[in-house]
């Protein structure tokens, strides 16, 4: 479907206006010259209201993540690339191959259309690289002042093998607990922006898709029991997110946990605790005790896993606490952060 | 970070613990107050109390910046927000504290209040700066440490005449503080006082001096770090021990006996001792906190917009005044972990990392359970 335009998009001081939003021929244009160019395949190409998907061997799962992260572009990625990996990494954690995405835009009116390009062109590059296309989309204007920028939803459906259950609730005591890697990049990538933090060596977010890695675990330990990506709210949420489910309690070695010095650096600075910053490319793993050193060599191998570490145990607790063993000969509970200390992360 | 963990050693730090209680009289017990938020927030967050013996005990003190706030003040805050329509930024911390009628700076944000949360009164000005038709309001507060950069950005913005900024202030004093806790009727019996670190930096190891002196209580100033605190606690048992009170100084890398002049000059410049000032859990002190100069009364928000303040009491059932006092502690207020929690704080102490209760709710709920067993 071309529609012929007077005039081609003006990619370098245009800017978004309501009209690209209102269903005439400027959100066609918009459509054609930007999205559709970029995004490119076969499911988009007829320009249909949604995708004709082909069937799949298995059970489908399903997922949604709203991304408002501010600023929109921050070292190691935008929100662009973020939107297709974030929605990628939680069909992946639930042990399903992510096969399709769609995707939704709110643009606020007087957005330059060359921030959006870039923000496209990194969605774009992002999934054709974890080979999931973006199938369908839909855009929508606000008046400006009535969003920032830009903010982008995105689905993901995926297809789970046959054999594969994991759970937040199938922790059980004595099992190993791994991360695939440093902990709380993203979160600090993008406190370090806000805050003006200057490092010798910029610290840099974590943003990827974790499928493959995700595949090559499960297929060295396919008894793994539970997968996250510990995003908002960092490992500290995740784990307590498990021990609830699992009625488990969890105990943490500090010295064992992978930080990098700058975030650690960052956080020391800003009163933050690592533990409680939200990555966006690592995944936290828990498998019987006996496979941890399969799942670490596993996760090792692959190149956003070349990090993993064991970091804990899971252990009988009816209180369900997390406690953490300090590298300094204490223990202390690594609890929820309260409040939202640190809003539009991702 | 090399420079951080070497204050965070595991063996040394087992290795100091361990003269500590071969150092401790058999049959007597020593009663420690760590005075600054900072240090209840290390404590909690290493562990330290399970490297310690029972008989070795650490009673949480007032410096937490936001616990001392009494209600009336964040109530101040609100009604500037909500009534005078100012962009109101503080520390995170400020805006969850719980006011009166269930509010909170976050909660009037709900109702129409503009916050902004900032880590230095210089980002407020800058706000103050680029929204030149807002009045923008910092909400000051803290000890010493946090005094001087409230004092840098109100000179800035007499510098450069930023008409529409004004500071809301509650900056306190350390000494005026401990002194209260001592003089107490009634109050916690103390064997010494781990001293302040940032705190020290800028007003010096002297204004300690008393303490020991008139109170015959050692105070062993100590940096944040885990190590820190562990020599503290072993230079505060040798003075116990040996009877002597005096004021000692485990932060020589930062603290020296006169303080940081140029910050106390910064600071005389901008501020001038307020007549009293209402505490929470202290009561009404005098000459305990800090208002601005006449010649700053343009960026003085109390004179700007008709805020009076009214003392209000705290939440029946809150016991933060007594925890503040060190004379109870989290776990013994009939709310702590059920009504009261960092999510839904009742009262203040429960907000900050720095707070007793938070610190103990979310570090070292594990050891006490619950109050009975405590
Ligand atoms: S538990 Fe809550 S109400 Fe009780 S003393 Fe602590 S902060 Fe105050």
């Amino acid at each position: 479907m071309k529609i012929p335009h007077t005039r081609p998009l003006n990619l370098r001081q245009g800017k978004v206006e309501m009209a690209h939003g209102a269903g005439g021929r400027a959100m066609a244009q918009l459509v054609d010259e930007l999205f559709a160019r970029e995004l490119g395949n076969a499911w988009l190409a007829p320009g249909d209201d949604g995708a004709r998907l082909p069937p799949a061997r298995g059970r489908l799962v399903m997922s949604t993540d709203a991304h408002v992260v501010s600023p929109l572009f921050f070292p190691g990625g935008d929100i662009g690339c973020l939107a297709v990996h974030g929605t990628i990494n939680d069909v992946a954690v639930m042990g399903a191959a992510p096969r399709w995405l769609a995707a939704s835009f709110v643009l606020e009116e007087g957005f330059p259309l060359a921030e959006l390009a870039r923000i496209v062109a990194s969605m774009a590059t992002a999934a054709r690289a974890a080979d999931v296309p973006v199938v369908t989309g839909d855009t929508k204007v606000v008046e400006r002042g009535k969003a920032d920028g830009v903010f982008i939803t995105t689905t993901g459906v995926g297809v789970l093998a046959e054999g594969i259950e994991l759970s937040g609730a199938n922790a059980g005591a004595g099992d190993a607990v791994i991360v695939s890697g440093p902990i709380g990049d993203h979160g600090m990538a993008i406190m370090s922006v806000r805050e003006h933090l200057a490092f010798e060596s910029p610290i840099v977010s974590d943003t990827a898709a974790l499928h493959g890695l995700i595949g090559a675990l499960l297929a060295a330990v396919p008894a793994t029991r539970v997968l996250r990506d510990p995003t908002r709210g960092g490992l500290a949420a995740t784990l307590n997110e498990i021990a609830q489910q699992s009625r488990v309690g969890i105990v943490l070695d500090e010295a064992a946990l992978p930080v990098r010095p700058a975030v650690a650096a960052a956080c020391e600075l800003l009163g933050l605790d690592p533990l409680d910053i939200a990555c966006e490319g690592r995944v936290v793993a828990i498998c019987p005790a006996a496979q941890a050193a399969s799942a670490l060599a596993a996760l090792r191998d692959h190149a956003l896993g070349g990090e993993a570490a064991l970091i804990g145990e899971v252990v009988a607790d009816e209180r369900r606490f997390v406690q953490m063993q300090t590298r300094f000969g204490g223990r202390r509970m690594v609890d929820w952060l309260a409040g939202d200390a640190l809003p539009r992360i991702c | 970070m090399k420079y951080v963990d070497e204050f965070r050693d595991g063996a040394l730090a087992r290795g100091i613990a361990a003269s500590i209680a071969r150092q401790l009289r058999p049959g007597r017990e020593y009663r420690l107050m760590e005075f600054c938020g900072g240090h209840t927030h290390a404590i909690s967050r290493y562990g330290i109390a399970d490297l310690l013996p029972p008989q070795l005990h650490l009673i949480h003190g007032p410096g937490c910046p936001v616990c001392v706030l009494p209600v009336g003040r964040i109530d101040q805050a609100i009604r500037l927000a909500l009534e005078h329509e100012v962009i109101l930024c503080s520390y995170g911390d400020a805006l969850r504290v719980p006011a009166s009628d269930g509010m909170s700076l976050l909660r009037a944000r709900g109702r129409g209040a503009e916050l902004r949360m900032v880590y230095s009164p210089l980002d407020a000005l800058q706000l103050a700066r680029a929204r030149p038709g807002r009045e923008v309001v910092f909400l000051a507060l803290g000890f010493e440490t946090t005094t001087p950069p409230t004092a840098v950005a109100l000179r800035q913005a007499r510098a450069e005449g930023i008409a529409n900024f004004s500071v809301l202030c509650n900056h306190v004093l350390t000494p005026p503080a401990m002194r209260a806790i001592l003089e107490a009727p009634g109050g916690v019996a103390l064997d010494g006082f781990i001293g302040p670190a940032h705190v020290s930096t800028v007003i010096g190891s002297a204004p300690y001096v008393p303490f020991a002196r008139e109170f015959g209580k050692p105070v062993v100033i100590a940096g944040f770090e885990p190590l820190d605190v562990l020599r503290a606690i072993q230079m505060l048992v040798a003075q116990i021990d040996a009877g002597r009170a005096e004021v000692e100084n485990e932060f020589t890398r930062a603290v020296g006996l006169e303080g940081n002049r140029k910050a106390q000059a910064l600071v005389a410049e901008v501020f001038a001792l307020r007549e009293a000032f209402e505490w929470r859990g202290l009561g009404t002190l005098l000459h305990s906190a800090l208002r601005l100069r006449p010649e700053f009364a343009a960026f003085d928000a109390e004179r700007r917009f008709a805020v009076p303040y009214r003392g209000v009491p705290d939440h029946k059932a809150c016991e933060c005044a007594a925890v503040l006092r060190g004379d109870r502690r989290p776990q013994d207020c009939r709310i702590f972990g059920t009504a009261c929690t960092p999510d839904h704080p009742v009262g203040a102490c429960m907000v900050s990392s720095e707070g007793a209760c938070a610190a103990h709710y979310s570090y070292g709920r594990f050891r006490a359970p619950s109050r009975s067993s405590a």
